[in-house]
């Protein structure tokens, strides 16, 4: 059995969740007793997948071209499936990323394959593979297994941790696929950055304002503390509409959904939709003026008070743990 | 243009959740429905595109009975035609995709507009297998698009940032909230959705790809400690989260 691993980079760097899901597969390959490969697409990498080995993995794939630096989708598509056919994997891991679920239905279509969007456990049951995912915003989990041969799962970031292990050398073999101009029917032409500051879908911390904040420039106090800790930036969707925030940073059901090691939410008072978003973060801290705000209900830690002179007050105490 | 847009009819945001008797779904008693949030902005820009260049807007939907409710939403809003795939049968997201590409093959529709995501299951996955079903490409997210001399150009949200993706018509679009402001509909569209004929198919059975086995409420175990009400609460704060919960 092979479990092919798609590892995503953007612009030459490979991702944190690339190598998620690297130790993700090494685990299951481990259950399984199956090969792990992974498998890299874009240009220039060999120098970036020969650090893969620092993850147990000894097999690489590498298609590179010049056309492929940007994200094509149509192309990746059909570069994925054609080597999970020439390797005969069975199973396929991608991140549930915005580019691993805009890769992973075209790719269960071309294998005539079933998927499981977004998972946030896997395990191995009467030598099925039982994958876990939240639906209904989080309010309950299922637990789904795939009938068809090949069987595709993306996992949701943040949740899967990256393990190094005992290191090897990995070979890293180059595939050719022939590519032409209907290959790349779309094609990503232009990538703009929004802030610099990590995307709330992998920062490993969140920071979160809402109508609480009171008005737009109070969010620099937010954007300090982020900056302190190398955290990203979160919304309500409250301020968001307000157009106090970007659209980007709005967390909840019709927002991202977020799984921090930590969730700081700063004036939220805690709607249902809000929680959709973020009510698998591993730690919550909430801090909100009103006792009877719902957030304290799924909150670890909360401060009755003030969001804007809490704020300040956080930002010192964390240069002083940090020793800035 | 012609343009078809695919709803999906959902329990509504502040739904709670129970699970069925057999384990694997949510019970259905008190639940409402409603028009999937993310389908309006679809619905929106399909009635944009049609307002600016002429044509006809489908909106087509897989399910029971019920789903004819979000049929007649979107004819409110103002789309010109409504078709039910009538199935109540459990189907994976395979399965309603394949079933709405048969529909919409010889549709012969410029362009196919989805929600990015339902909000029931969160799967993501139909706009995708639809478009690779009908063998065209499909742009997932979108926040803005723009169609001048046969190319479509859409921006779509990524980690960090934004991408401008380039592609060509017919194609596969999904909404992402920002792409638009949905239009509530008029009195007088409401008046006339009551009226408007849907059209009624059964779609042909399809094996399930993906099955669910069980599901279950999570147990949230929240420390729930509330550290103070002031600004002198911060030190113990941050000692907690840096020594107890260990997350800074
Ligand atoms: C279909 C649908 C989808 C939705 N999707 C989302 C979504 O994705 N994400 C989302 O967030 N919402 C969503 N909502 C909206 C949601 O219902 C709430 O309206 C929204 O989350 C409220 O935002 P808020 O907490 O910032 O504002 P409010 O509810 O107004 O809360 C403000 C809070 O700040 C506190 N406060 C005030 N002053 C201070 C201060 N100085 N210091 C500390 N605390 C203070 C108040 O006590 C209050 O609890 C959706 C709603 C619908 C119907
Ligand atoms: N039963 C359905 N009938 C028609 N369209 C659907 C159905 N389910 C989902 N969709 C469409 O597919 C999009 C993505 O849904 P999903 O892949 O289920 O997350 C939704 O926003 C709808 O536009």
């Amino acid at each position: 059995m092979k479990i092919l691993v798609f590892t995503e980079q953007r612009e030459g760097k490979f991702k944190r969740t690339a190598y998620e899901a690297i130790s993700a597969g090494k685990k299951l390959a481990t259950e399984l007793n199956a090969e792990l490969i992974a498998l890299a697409i874009g240009n220039n990498l060999d120098a970036q997948v020969n650090e893969f080995g620092a993850y147990g993995i000894s097999r690489v794939i590498v298609v590179a071209d010049a056309r492929l630096q940007m994200y094509s989708t149509t192309a990746y598509a059909k570069i994925i499936a054609e080597v999970a056919e020439k390797e005969n994997a069975q199973i396929i891991f991608l991140s549930a990323s915005q580019m691993g679920k805009d890769l992973a239905p075209r790719i269960a279509v071309k294998l005539d394959a079933g998927c499981a969007s977004d998972c946030i456990a896997l395990s191995v049951e009467n030598g099925d593979i039982v994958a876990t995912r939240p639906v209904y915003a989080g309010k309950a989990t299922i637990n789904v297994k795939i009938n068809s041969a090949i069987k595709i799962f993306t996992l949701r970031p943040n949740v899967f941790t990256a393990k190094t292990t005992d290191a090897v050398t990995p070979t890293i073999e180059k595939f050719p696929v022939a590519l032409t101009d209907a290959d790349f029917a779309s094609k990503v032409i232009h990538i703009s950055v929004a802030t610099g500051r990590p995307d709330v879908t992998e920062a490993t911390i969140v920071i979160s304002g809402g109508r609480g904040m009171k008005a737009p420039e109070n969010f620099q106090l937010i954007e300090a503390l982020a900056d302190t800790l190398g955290a990203g930036v979160g919304a309500s969707r409250a301020v968001v509409d307000a157009g106090w925030r970007s659209h980007d940073e709005q967390v909840g059901q019709t927002g991202k959904t977020v799984s921090p090691s930590v969730y700081i939410a700063c004036g939220i008072s805690g709607a249902v939709q809000h929680l959709a978003g973020m009510s698998g973060s591993k730690c919550i801290v909430a801090i909100n003026k009103d006792k009877d705000a719902p957030i304290f209900q799924i909150a670890d830690y909360g401060i009755v008070g003030d969001a804007l002179t809490v704020l300040p007050a956080m930002v010192v105490e964390v240069k002083k743990l940090l020793g800035k | 243009m012609k343009l078809v847009v695919c709803v999906n009819h959902v329990p509504d945001t502040e739904t709670k959740v129970n699970v069925n008797e057999d384990g694997k779904k949510i019970h259905p008693v008190g639940v409402n429905w409603m028009l999937n949030p993310f389908d309006e902005y679809a619905i929106e820009e399909a009635l944009r595109l049609k307002e600016k260049n002429g044509g006809e807007v489908i909106a087509l939907t897989l399910g029971g009975d019920a789903h004819k409710e979000t049929l007649r939403k979107s004819l409110a809003m103002g789309v010109d035609k409504a078709m039910l795939l009538k199935d109540d049968t459990l189907r994976d997201s395979f399965a309603i995709g394949k079933a709405l590409a048969d529909a919409i093959k010889d549709m012969s529709a410029d362009m196919i507009l989805f929600g990015k995501q339902s909000i029931d299951y969160y799967d993501e996955q139909i706009p995708g297998i639809v478009g690779e079903l009908l063998g065209i490409p499909s742009v997932s997210t979108i926040v803005k698009m723009e169609i001048a001399d046969g190319k479509v150009h859409c921006e779509r949200e990524i980690e960090g940032g934004h991408e401008t993706v380039e592609t060509s018509l017919p194609v596969v679009i999904s909404a992402q909230k920002g792409l638009n402001e949905p239009r509530y509909p008029s009195l007088k569209g409401i008046m006339g959705a009551k009226s408007k004929p849907i059209e009624e198919k059964i779609p042909a059975a399809f094996p399930l790809k993906v099955e669910t086995l069980a599901m279950h409420k999570p147990i949230a175990s929240r420390v729930k400690k509330i550290i103070g009400t002031d600004d002198t609460a911060v030190p113990e704060l941050i000692r907690l989260l840096h020594e107890e919960a260990k997350v800074i």
